[in-house]
């Protein structure tokens, strides 16, 4: 075996203090293998060394958190026994060198993280993030990715229900593929991954190991450079139809109680999953790699410890059912082998052809992991755009809505879900393009709804402004179809933490979203980082993206933003204060990119959200949409568009500017649809409680009509959204 | 009545059908690919999915085992068999019904609802319900129906293109076509119509809170016909 050192361990993405440190601790120099592992265990994914000092402060505690952040996902109640365990995890790095494995294998490794605590899968939603569209590889990338995500969502046979997808130069040589989601357990069949008792037997299931992955996880904790295509190697290859058997033979095994501990092999495989299962019970393990099933022949212990093959689990068994076990993994076709037991040495022992490999106590893997305090610099609030009348001279409402509708982040996504599966399951009750999807609890009332967010641009103009946007238009986003929302889980992506600019980002966007979720009560129960998303020292814009679940007590209560019948009225609920900066509107048609990003008032943001709430609660609100990029005007577009009616504003007397009435995004907004004869009772509700409100229009036939501009037909409106993208992935 | 669902591995769309089955009252198994017999029935059905992740070619694998010589067997005596999706392609590799589903033209999987146009004569399938254009929903990559000339007019002639997709008015046009489908062919009948292969997906669309109800239709007229 090669002889370790310094140059080696760099090789490995160790820093050199810390090689120091590995040979300190271990009082020797780590053979290979040994060096493997801990460069898996210590690089920025696994160890979360840069964050774990900001991440402890996140508010994760709430009355309906069964478990929080430390496990394989977060597991909230939702009542009747009944719980639902959520995740979203990142998988940048391995999408933008090859789009369709890379984000296959995200939907993979998410999905597994959520049944390995014994839920069923109920729902998929994603997030995802291009350059701009005149890059050149952006076409591919988009398309790579989108039918990734569809090839394993689709056939392992979860619904994707909604998701995000947005584009900005920032994210030319780094795309973000973020992927959630959702499974269904009852409260005590919940299964963790901390092993308990000596002497149990270890257990391997699923596919066979390969070369495929090696040092996945230390890719993703690397910058891009030219050389980016020679990684190709370090991506994971997916097999959703394995995953399915894995789902169905896992869950069929969880029916009684033979499993201790149980813990999927996802970034540093076989190593990270052993290692976090004995440390969470303060054990020592003993693996025998020899059986390990392999696919590729003399494949050495090295090469075994750090492979990221897919679909693979890692079972702590209860002694004497390793026979029923076996039985079960036989019927679904799928590898099965005892591979070692659980000891008291706390040391992780590997042995291979009868020689010991390896020989490292846990705790230097886990505990003693670097931890850093970076430094990091606070941003200023940008100064405020002064605009004037004479920015909008010459503009009309109308040329600027199509021009917003038909803009790459605004535009209809269609393109996209109408290639993922969202109805396999069948309890979908809304499909992606509204504000959240949701899903029936099978065979109850209940059904659960989920949202993805994320606002790189207002993040990127002031972090703590942007932390907390996100959080609250994830609340919104649950509110606007009827679901009370519960808890969150959370994806950051972020450049180079050891860029003081970048950390600081890092720092105060979770202070910001930390601070809305504390306020909201809307607390963090899951969530990963994702650092170094630089190419060429160049870092993305900082993109925080939030997974919210919300619940809806009886399903028949769910709404959606189409509109519903004309005659009805729309208010607007929430102060529209006519902020610019940072808007759809200032970007994309006056050409202004500085400014600081809308103020967040939680307070406001609270009570607006709550009324609304209670408003669809007590039947009094037909449709209902959050007001968000491209302001109100924008927000009724889509609500027109979806329910192919019109709208008549009626005369705007405000005392701001027309357009900035139209077009501002000042945050904690929902525009409403109300019947004629409830608006006087929706009215006194809203005065009650403070709300902030504006009657702005009725619904009528297929047009939008405005003052004084000529009326705009709503099935044009309709093809200026779908087109841009379809005509985008065509041409 | 009584009716099975074989499952096969990779199978996703077992569940949904089990439910749809029993929310219309017939009485339903789920049977297991690697039986080699199956339970006494008026009625059984291959479910959507990726029967053996759809490796070599959909249904092809699923179309070699164990169950299946008894399906055909059920089959070739006249009992009612219906392939979904996925169970369509399987019946296809079978050789039950006659054709080949290809990739979707435009090389993408398709998830949304559409419409069809029924054939009511001589099956049990969509006899006696009202309506002629169902709103069911497809989801799938390879549904491209596909058959010699010979062949379409084989099935012309004996009257088995079960349904064809077409637009809210019943307009059967290249517009109306999601996939690229032969004559919009959404389903076929074999020639004694007992056995019915088609892409949408009745058991998704079986309440007014889902994207339509018109999968209702299908079942309750299935159910009614064999009481």
């Amino acid at each position: 075996m090669i002889e370790v050192n310094e140059k080696i361990a760099i090789d490995h993405g160790l820093k050199k203090d810390e090689y120091k440190k590995i040979c300190e601790l271990l009082k020797r120099n780590p053979n290979l293998t040994e060096l493997g592992i801990f460069s898996a265990m210590w690089n920025e994914h696994c160890s979360y060394k840069s964050s774990k000092k900001h991440l402890k402060k996140l508010n994760t505690k709430g009355k309906k958190v069964i478990q929080g952040p430390g496990e394989n996902a977060g597991v909230i109640d939702i009542g009747d026994d009944d719980a639902i365990v959520f995740k979203i995890e990142s998988h940048n790095h391995p999408s933008f060198i090859e789009p369709y494995q890379g984000a296959a294998t995200g939907v993979g490794g998410i999905l597994r993280d959520v049944f390995t605590m014994g839920a069923r899968p109920i729902a998929n939603l994603n997030s995802i993030h291009f350059g701009s569209p005149s890059n050149k590889k952006t076409k591919s990338l988009l398309r790579g990715v989108v039918q990734g995500i569809g090839g394993y969502g689709n056939c392992i046979g979860v619904p994707t229900i909604a998701g995000q997808t947005s584009f900005d130069e920032s994210y030319n040589g780094n795309i973000l593929v973020n992927a959630m989601t959702l499974g269904l357990v009852k409260k005590n069949k919940i299964f963790y991954s901390k092993a308990a008792g000596l002497n149990k037997p270890v257990i391997y299931v699923g596919s066979k190991t390969g070369r495929d992955g090696i040092h996945g996880a230390s890719m993703a904790s690397a910058k891009f450079d030219d050389k980016i295509e020679e990684k190709k190697p370090t991506v994971q290859v997916g097999d959703p139809f394995t995953e399915k058997l894995l789902l169905e033979a896992c869950l069929e095994l969880m029916r009684d109680d033979s499993i201790i501990a149980i813990q999927d092999m996802g970034a540093a495989g076989l190593t990270s999953s052993s290692v976090e299962m004995a440390s969470k019970g303060k054990l020592g393990i003993e693996l025998h790699l020899d059986k390990v099933p392999c696919r590729e022949e003399s494949m050495s212990p090295y090469e075994i410890m750090l492979s990221e093959s897919q679909e693979r689990m890692l079972i702590v068994l209860e002694n004497g059912k390793e026979k029923k076990a076996k039985e079960i993994f036989d019927k679904w076709n799928l590898d099965f082998s005892v591979i070692g037991k659980t000891t008291n040495s706390k040391n992780i022992e590997l042995y291979f052809e009868k020689n010991k490999v390896a020989n490292i106590p846990i705790d230097l893997l886990s505990e003693e992991a670097p931890e850093y305090d970076r430094k990091w610099k606070k941003s200023k609030l940008p100064q405020k755009i002064k605009f004037t009348k004479k920015d909008f001279k010459n503009l009309k409402i109308t040329d600027v809505l199509k021009k917003i509708l038909s803009s790459p982040n605004v535009c209809s996504k269609e393109w996209i879900w109408e290639q993922y599966d969202h109805t396999v399951m069948g309890d979908t009750i809304q499909k992606p393009g509204g504000d959240a999807g949701v899903v029936r609890v099978h065979g109850s009332e209940k059904a659960i709804a989920a949202t993805v967010d994320s606002s790189a641009s207002y993040c990127y103009a002031h972090p703590l402004s942007g932390g907390k946007q996100i959080v609250c238009e994830t609340w919104r986003n649950l509110i606007c179809v009827g679901a009370e929302p519960i808890a969150i889980t959370n994806c950051l992506n972020f450049g180079n933490p050891e860029k003081p600019e970048n950390m600081g980002e890092f720092v105060e966007c979770v202070e910001g979203l930390n601070e809305a979720s504390k306020y909201l009560n809307f607390p963090v129960v899951s969530g990963n980082v994702s650092f170094y998303n630089e190419t060429k020292d160049k870092g993305i814009k900082p993109t925080p993206t939030i997974g919210g679940v919300g619940l809806i007590k009886n399903y028949k209560d769910m709404i959606t933003m189409d509109l519903k019948e004309t005659g009805n009225l729309i208010l607007v609920v929430g102060k529209t204060e006519g902020h610019l900066d940072q808007s759809i509107f200032a970007k994309e048609v006056l050409n202004e990119k500085k400014g600081p990003p809308p103020e967040i008032n939680l307070f406001n943001e609270k009570n607006n959200g709550e009324t609304v709430l209670k408003l669809i609660k007590d039947k009094l609100i037909r449709s209902a949409h959050d007001v968000s990029l491209g302001g109100i005007m924008t927000g009724i577009a889509k609500m027109c568009i979806k329910g192919k009616k019109g709208i008549n504003f009626y005369k705007y007397k405000g005392l701001i500017d027309k357009f900035e009435f139209f077009f501002s995004e000042d945050q904690g907004r929902y525009i409403i649809e109300v019947k004629k004869e409830n608006v006087d009772n929706v009215k006194k509700i809203l005065d009650k409680n403070s709300n902030h409100y504006d009657l702005i229009g009725e619904v009528i036939e297929g047009n939008i009509s405005i003052n004084d501009e000529p009326t705009l037909s709503v099935d044009k409106l309709a093809d200026y959204n779908k087109d841009w993208l379809n005509n985008y992935m065509v041409n | 009545m009584k009716s099975s669902v074989i499952i096969f591995p990779g199978s996703n769309c077992d569940r949904d059908m089990d439910v749809a089955l029993k929310k219309f009252g017939f009485k339903n198994k789920m049977v297991w690919h690697n039986d080699n017999v199956i339970p006494k029935s008026d009625l059984v059905v291959l479910p959507g999915g990726f029967s053996y992740g759809d490796y070599l070619r959909c249904g092809s694998i699923a179309a070699k085992s164990n169950i299946i010589n008894s399906v055909i067997e059920f089959a070739n005596k006249g009992g009612l068999v219906i392939g979904i999706c996925n169970g369509f392609q399987i019946l296809i590799e079978t050789g039950l019904v006659t054709g080949a589903l290809l990739r979707n033209k435009y090389l993408k999987f398709i998830c949304k609802n559409i419409f069809v146009k029924t054939n009511k004569a001589h099956n049990k399938y969509f006899n006696k319900i009202k309506k002629d254009i169902l709103e069911l929903h497809i989801a799938h990559n390879d549904g491209n129906y596909f058959c010699s000339q010979d062949d379409l007019k084989s099935i012309q002639d004996n009257d088995q293109i079960a349904v064809r997709y077409c637009d809210s008015n019943g307009e059967i046009s290249e517009n109306s076509n999601p996939n690229g489908s032969i004559q919009n062919i959404a389903g076929v009948f074999n020639e004694k119509k007992n056995i019915l292969g088609m892409m949408p997906h009745p058991e998704r669309v079986i309440d007014s809170c889902l994207s339509s109800n018109d999968g209702s239709y299908f079942f309750e007229n299935l159910l009614s016909n064999m009481k």
